[in-house]
């Protein structure tokens, strides 16, 4: 008793379970795991090459007429749960209400199962379409033989094969023993549904768990709990990667509930095991109580004199020194600077923020005889197994990896450092045990959002048109060993890419970059690097615009021009739809009625677009500034263009909504102070996340059905909402935003 | 260690913890109530709203000692067949993301719908500012307690 059951499906396990269940039919089909799709921009639909092959078992039909789908991508709200099984559901022509679906384990047969860069639908679209197609052509097969008919006479409707001549049917239950007898059809012999006769594919589904979620059932990591389980806490250093000299473990092994506490050594790899202690207890109460009590001499290095005022005061000292790198030189920016009818000049700076997911991270692990079992809330299954083979030398088939539901993952489960903080633990204990990390942890233990600082120019001719694009990027970066040589490279999510909007259109255009070392770990969070990129160029080309005397909009889309597309020239290689973005800016400018309505002062209107994760977004919002500087959004529209089909109406409209809801809460508050290589900031009390006032009442969703490969909706939807809010307010004040967040800056106005 | 008697969705409950032991972590580590959730153990976020004799309270900062002559109600005996207006909009609308912070959402919301069975915008947003939803589900919050007070004004007809 007292195990808290997750409805998980192990391969093994489900297989046995369907064999169970009386000979249900396990399809055996093909899954290509080309991530071909990202490298396509202007093609009217994916064409998957055709790589190494593994066979695999998705989908299950019950004698009953169950149809059991298996989701093998982490479920952490983008909804991939209930999307991509619906696509195998619209193919195999099932209802919907007959459909179960499990998460299934980490395992090499499903392929690629991270969950990051809005990649789960785009690279699985095609081949779940090829997976319940190839199951309905079995069934039709099945039906033919048993009546001895044409299957061209047959159809697949509601879970059932119908002759329409004589009215006959079989529903799918009947047909599996006779259907797991075929072969598999090969491709050609399948033929995939046309997008007019879609049942299921863009409708309104609920998320398959919300029936769990409105009541309270366990579904995430945190709820895992095994039979004679304990609980631990792991506390490290506030000066990242700092050494454990001695703490006071013979006092803390004396506290009530408190079963060990011990030194673990790590690492300093800032995305790996880093040194600390544990403390395990027979319950999370008694964990935490003792931590209090834990008293832990670290030996800090020299990251400890890092600080956020150091930094800011650095890179303003390196502004006017060049650039360690050039990213980009096109023309000669420095004459058409000079020859500019008019210059412009500002700098633009950005904190440090934290993921802050509302789950802390944890994980619970169970070691014993050499093998372990992990159950965690990850974005990243992958990972999570490969840095426990690497640190505790435990092999890959040793491991079992049970993949829970997440609170949000916005990248931050990307990075398995408390999956193998769990499995470190529990392999010293050697029973069950879960890991939680407080409020605290998670924030001053984040992989975090890289600050940032640009310096910008722009020039602008007689006409009014941008002739000159000058940044001196200044960025954060770790130290790194390549090559035997020692070098510092930009952290993960702090780097430009030559190639980022403006920089393939302006005819002068140079992109410098400076790296400022530090000791803090950074990854990717929601739509990185555009997620404040956009912010600045959106926001310097706002300043141009009104320099020019020119309509925003209408600057825009004589910078965006008359090229089709834009060949990717940089390290990333991605050609850019010029179409497509001044499509989605055309139509949110019409929904938003941009220049045709007329808003007292402390109201207006801004606008931005940004490409990122193949979705092609614009965005108009419209503010009040109060004379006391108080923001309210009012309405945000949403253009958005990520291909041929939206999958579930219903989450998707969920995303884009929660992506403005999180680009707006970053703009507002989020920042994180760094003092002494510590994070200054604790919990939700000095790191406030948007609440519901902050809300705004109306956000418009578009979404523009073109010819291109279908993609996901994660992250392209959040990088607009900033610049568009802070035109906005520049428009209803002529204050302009240039330090985030918000509230650094005063939106006062008389 | 001490004895504490409580009265948990109507039902006694014994259980043997420390006096400061908050209400939070004995319903999620000793009564496999997990539907309240653990955020930040300060009452910053919301996510372990529970009803205390009806009040939405923070499981987080209620020491178990407080409560014994309570009752106490969690997201798992807020309706017999998890068939509360709110359950039910929620699903209607297809509120949540993630799903963490939502079981904490209809707590607070049903506390709000008991009091006043018609919200406005402003009513909800005052009741509901004390949870956070880091997924940004908060319009279709909004929505979801409209809806849900539609659903009990029919019910109730």
């Amino acid at each position: 008793m007292n195990s808290t059951h997750l409805e998980n499906a192990g391969r093994r396990d489900f297989l046995r379970k369907s064999a169970l269940a009386g000979g249900g039919l396990v399809l055996g089909v093909y899954l290509n795991p080309a991530d071909s799709a990202t490298k396509q921009v202007a093609k009217p639909s994916t064409i998957l090459e055709t790589a190494e092959f593994k066979p695999n078992a998705f989908i299950h039909i019950a004698t009953n007429g169950t149809v059991t789908l298996i989701s093998k991508q982490p479920e952490i709200g983008q909804g991939i749960k209930t999307s991509l099984p619906m696509v195998i559901a619209e193919e195999l022509e099932v209802n919907w209400k007959d459909v179960v679906i499990l998460q299934g384990d980490l395992d090499p047969v499903y392929g690629s199962q991270s969950a990051g860069g809005s990649r789960s639908t785009p690279t699985n679209y095609e081949e779940f379409h090829r997976l319940g197609a190839t199951a309905r052509t079995m069934l039709i097969q099945a039906a033919a033989e048993l009546w001895k008919l044409p299957a061209t006479e047959l159809i697949a409707k509601d879970s059932a094969v119908h002759h329409l001549a004589s009215g006959r049917q079989l529903d799918y239950g009947k047909l599996i023993e006779k259907a797991s007898t075929l072969p598999v059809p090969a491709p050609e012999a399948v033929i995939l549904k046309d997008a007019k006769d879609y049942k299921l594919l863009g409708t309104r589904i609920g998320g398959i768990d919300n029936p769990s979620i409105v009541t309270g059932k366990p579904l995430f990591g945190i709820d895992v709990k095994l039979p004679g389980m304990l609980y631990a806490v792991y506390e490290k250093s506030p000066v990242f990667g700092s050494k454990v000299v001695s703490a006071n473990l013979d006092k803390i092994k004396s506290l009530p509930g408190v079963h060990n506490a011990f030194i673990i050594k790590g690492g300093t790899d800032l995305k790996g095991l880093l040194p600390g202690v544990a403390i395990v207890a027979d319950s999370t109460w008694a964990a935490f109580s003792a931590r209090k009590q834990l008293k832990v001499v670290w030996d800090d290095g020299e990251a400890a004199t890092e600080s956020w005022a150091g930094f800011t005061a650095k890179a303003k000292e390196l502004s006017t020194q060049p650039g360690t790198e050039i990213l980009r030189n096109d023309g000669n920016v420095k004459a058409a600077l000079e020859v500019a009818v008019k210059k412009v000049e500002a700098a633009y700076s950005y904190p440090f923020i934290s993921h802050a997911s509302i789950e802390p991270q944890n994980c619970t692990a169970w070691y014993k005889n050499g093998a372990i079992e992990i159950w965690a809330p990850t974005q990243n299954p992958e990972a999570g197994q490969k840095i426990v083979t690497e640190t505790l030398g435990i092999p890959k088939e040793k491991i079992t990896l049970h993949i829970t539901r997440s609170c949000g993952g916005f990248g931050r489960r990307l990075i398995p450092d408390y999956i193998i903080e769990a499995a470190a633990i529990a392999q010293q204990i050697k029973e069950p045990v879960k890991l939680t990390w407080t409020r605290e942890d998670d924030l001053q233990h984040d992989q975090y959002r890289a600050g940032g600082f640009h310096f910008l120019q722009g020039g602008l001719n007689d006409q009014g048109k941008l002739i000159a694009w000058h940044n001196h990027f200044v960025t954060f970066a770790h130290k790194i060993v390549k090559d035997g040589k020692t070098t510092l490279e930009p952290g993960s999510g702090a780097n430009l890419s030559g190639d980022e909007f403006p920089g393939r259109w302006v005819e002068n255009c140079q992109l410098e970059q400076t790296l400022l070392e530090c000791n803090i770990p950074m990854g990717p969070w929601r739509a990185p690097r555009s997620n404040v990129l956009a912010w600045v160029f959106h926001s310097f080309i706002d300043e141009l615009a009104h320099a020019a005397g020119r309509d925003p909009l209408e600057f825009r889309l004589e910078i965006l021009g008359d090229k089709d597309i834009i060949p990717g020239t940089g390290k990333q290689d991605l050609p850019y739809d010029v179409n497509r973005m001044k499509h989605v800016l055309q139509h949110v400018a019409e929904k938003a009625e941009w220049g045709k309505k007329t808003f007292p002062r402390g109201q207006g209107q801004g606008l931005a677009f940004h490409f990122s994760h193949r979705g092609y977004i614009a965005q108009i919002a419209e503010v009040t500034v109060s004379k006391e500087g108080k923001l309210k959004v009012d309405r945000v529209v949403v253009s958005t263009d990520i291909g041929a089909q939206i999958v579930n109406l219903s989450g998707a409209e969920n995303q884009v909504q929660g992506s403005v809801i999180d680009g707006l809460s970053a703009l507002m508050f989020q920042e994180l102070n760094i003092e002494k290589g510590r994070i200054v900031q604790s919990n939700f009390g000095d790191y406030p996340l948007l609440r519901i006032a902050d809300t705004p009442t109306r956000i418009d969703v578009h979404f523009l059905k073109t010819n291109y490969p279908v993609t996901g909706l994660g992250e392209p939807a959040l990088p607009p909402l900033a610049p568009a809010v802070c035109n906005a307010i520049f428009a209803a004040t002529g204050i302009r935003v240039r330090q985030l967040p918000l509230l650094r800056t005063d939106l006062s106005w008389s | 260690m001490s004895k504490y008697h409580l009265n948990i969705n109507g039902t006694p409950k014994t259980v043997n913890v420390a006096a400061d032991t908050p209400l939070l972590w004995v319903l999620r580590d000793h009564l496999n109530l997990v539907g309240t959730k653990f955020g930040c153990g300060i009452g910053q976020c919301g996510v372990c709203t529970v009803h205390i004799d009806g009040v939405p309270t923070r499981a987080c900062l209620t020491p178990i000692s407080k409560v014994s002559k309570s009752q106490i109600t969690t997201i798992e005996g807020l309706a017999k067949n998890g068939d509360h207006p709110l359950q039910k909009g929620w699903q209607e609308l297809d509120v949540p993301q993630c799903g963490y912070c939502q079981a904490s959402q209809i707590m607070t919301a049903a506390a709000l719908l008991k009091k006043n069975p018609q919200p406005t915008d402003a009513d909800i947003d005052t009741a509901m500012a004390g949870n956070l939803c880091r997924c940004g589900t908060y319009l279709r919050i909004r929505a979801g307690i409209h809806r849900a007070a539609e659903i009990a004004s029919k019910e109730s007809a």
